[in-house]
């Protein structure tokens, strides 16, 4: 049997073991899956990042997530002993291994959420952002909403420390395929700063499959970090989806250091006027890695603003993706979207393939893009090397510089510093 | 200090440096001025080890070592610096961690153990009083946005830093209003010792009012095809080169 149909089978079991609340949604997804399948190469969105190739062999679905040893936990994030730590394991939230610290801050698993007090925002809100991913893959993660989990932020509240969320996967027992997935709401004048990492655990082949969708209230402030380092072994389809529905703002920076294939997509639709977001990444790969970066920005209403600033380092023979569309919607007046995508190769053999994707139906919004490709600079290395430095700290201190101002929109310092020495470690310095 | 024999350079197969001779002692300051094209520049690029030129015949002693089998960051931990023309401008590395890094690369050059973070302050301070530079400045991503008096004055800075036996100065007069060159040659002036040596690239006979030679040559179409004292220059800038250009022709 193949793995698809292995998973198929899954998640028609899955269904008519579970009733309850988030029934539909599976089933929907999975007719949607059905229907769709996995995102083949000649899909314009997937054309770079072959996927289906994730598929060629047999994970284990369901894996005992029980497991609460202390695996995990070298995966941890800096000042996580005052941070708000919610562990996913093979996909499904693990409460006992989870903490959550700061007053005002509300993780529910999502069936109980979408029962209780929070029943009208899940109902309201849960798979309602996939307008721009209608794909399979996106189905694939819905069709099984099993450990998933509801984070809420209330009213006014500003939620004092980062909420970490790691996404683990265990593969002591063999292969391995986990589909991560929350619902985060953002009450209206609220704020919370969201982190997001990744750990392979073992040494089997690990297959993430995550969604995270955030609703962002009027007069409330998100800030957004994903930071990638995972295994050799390791691959991850990570889709966040980001709707302003009032007036807000998003801060997001995505890290991408490691991985098998990775592929990221961040979509940011601002369904308000005023809104105001960044879309800010790195992604810094040798060896064969792959790094796929797709955002989507989709301005429905007017006196938005979007800056977007995505860069890459690519060494050996890894390959990165960045795929940057921005809607202007007709009623879309006035609005300013800025996108900038830089890379630097390293190798002969390292590719990059980078396209701006502008769909413009208002007239009078101001927009830019732009993407370069280049080498490191030889006259800059000649200008360090003069002054005594060896080539080869010339090189890396060229890199980070290069690096830096992405760096720098991490604005929780321990966060910036250690996704600082995870990258100054790369550059051997 | 440094020998330069017979050198002969160029790029791209076009020769630029057809038989430089240059003798160099400690103490000393030279002086190498010539009109556009005559190979000044090259000149430096040469001895600083860049590597778009090419070295087609000759030879360069400096300490002792042949200069020209040295990697550029060998170069400077044996004490030779080039104060650039045009200094690059690198975002996001700010000068003091760029010096930092530098000092210390230098230092295990030549066998000495690496400065910490008070040590490293220490010496920052007294060289920045020494150029007469702003901190402010040093904080700032290297050489972006600077003005062109700033840019020269961080090449001083940098020199005091690393403190060579052979500076070399290409143009750092160039671009520069009076009073800013007057800042930069007091910097390299007060660097200046009985060990060490200066070599002033330049254009115009203005710098050396600052910066005063002890020999001064001139550099005409890949050959020093002049050498004196400090009068010379003061001879050229009266007369300019052209008169260099009959005499060749005659010659």
């Amino acid at each position: 049997m193949s793995t698809i149909t292995t998973i198929k089978d899954k998640a028609q079991q899955l269904g008519a073991a579970t009733q309850d609340a988030l029934q539909p949604v599976r089933a929907a997804a999975l007719a949607a899956f059905n229907q769709l399948g996995v995102p083949a190469v000649k899909h314009e969105e997937w054309k770079y990042t072959r996927i289906s190739q994730l598929f060629n062999q047999p994970y284990q679905l369901g894996v005992d997530h029980t497991n609460t040893d202390a695996a995990w936990q070298a995966f941890r994030l800096p000042e996580y002993e005052t941070a708000n730590e919610l562990v996913f394991i093979n996909g499904v939230y693990n409460a006992a291994a989870s903490t959550v610290r700061s007053a005002g801050l509300i993780v529910l698993p999502l069936e109980e959420a979408a029962k209780g007090e929070y029943a009208q925002v899940v109902n309201k809100n849960l798979g309602h952002s996939g307008k721009y991913m209608k794909d399979g893959i996106n189905a694939l993660n819905a069709s099984f909403l099993v450990g998933a989990v509801f984070i809420g932020v209330n009213r006014s509240t500003e939620i004092e420390h980062p909420v970490y969320i790691y996404n683990i996967t265990d593969g002591r027992a063999g292969n391995v395929f986990a589909q991560p997935r929350t619902l985060v709401h953002v009450a209206a004048n609220a704020g919370v700063v969201l982190v997001e990492t990744y750990g392979s655990i073992g040494v089997a082949d690990h297959f993430t499959n995550q969604v995270m969708e955030v609703v962002v209230e009027q007069d409330a402030r998100v800030e957004y970090y994903k930071i990638q380092n995972d295994s050799n072994r390791s691959s991850l389809v990570s889709t966040t989806h980001f709707r302003q529905v009032g007036k807000s703002y998003v801060h997001a920076v995505t890290i991408s250091l490691n991985g098998v294939m990775v592929r990221n997509n961040l979509n940011m639709v601002m369904e308000a006027e005023h809104c105001d977001s960044n879309m800010f990444g790195l992604y810094f790969t040798s060896d064969s890695c792959h790094v796929d970066n797709h955002t989507i920005v989709d301005n429905a209403k007017p006196h938005c603003l979007s800056n977007e600033y995505y860069k890459g380092i690519l060494d050996g023979s890894s390959t990165g993706v960045f795929n940057g569309k921005i809607f202007v919607q007709q009623d879309a007046q006035k609005i300013n979207a800025f996108q900038s995508n830089k890379n630097i190769l390293l190798s002969d053999s390292a590719n990059v393939y980078t396209k701006p994707q502008l769909e413009i139906f208002a007239d009078d919004v101001k927009c830019s893009h732009g993407c370069t490709v280049g080498r490191l600079d030889e006259e800059g290395l000649f200008y360090l090397r003069s002054r005594g430095v060896t080539e080869a700290s010339a090189k890396s201190l060229l890199l980070h510089a290069f690096a830096v101002d992405i760096l720098d929109q991490i604005r929780h310092d321990a966060l910036r510093a250690y996704v600082d020495q995870l990258i100054s470690e790369r550059l051997g310095a | 200090m440094l020998q330069i024999k017979d050198l002969h350079a160029g790029i791209e197969g076009k020769e630029i440096l057809k038989g430089i001779n240059l003798t160099i002692r400690p103490g000393e300051v030279h002086a190498i001025m010539g009109p556009n094209g005559s190979g000044k520049s090259t000149l430096a690029s040469v001895l600083a080890g860049r590597e778009d030129y090419e070295v087609t015949g000759g030879s360069v002693e400096f300490l002792g070592k042949d200069l020209l089998e040295l990697a550029p960051e060998a170069r400077a931990g044996e004490g030779l610096f080039l104060a650039f023309q045009y200094p690059v401008e690198i975002p996001g590395l700010s000068t003091i961690n760029f010096m930092k890094t530098a000092v210390n690369e230098v230092r295990k050059y030549r066998g000495q153990e690496a400065l910490d973070a008070a040590e490293f302050l220490k010496l920052m301070k007294e060289k920045m009083s020494l150029v007469n530079i702003d901190k402010n400045l040093l904080t700032r991503s290297l050489n972006e946005g600077f003005s062109g008096g700033e840019k020269k004055r961080n090449e001083v800075f940098q020199m005091a830093m690393l403190e060579p036996k052979l500076a070399i100065l290409d143009e750092t007069d160039s671009g520069l209003d009076i009073d800013a060159i007057r800042i930069a040659a007091a910097g390299v002036n007060a660097i200046r010792s009985k060990e060490n040596a200066t070599l002033v690239i330049t254009h115009y006979q203005r710098l050396l009012d600052y910066i005063v030679p002890d020999f001064v040559h001139v550099l005409y179409n890949g050959r020093i095809v002049k050498s004196g004292g400090k009068e010379l220059a003061l001879e050229l800038e009266e007369t300019g080169y052209s008169f260099l250009k009959n005499e060749m022709n005659i010659a």
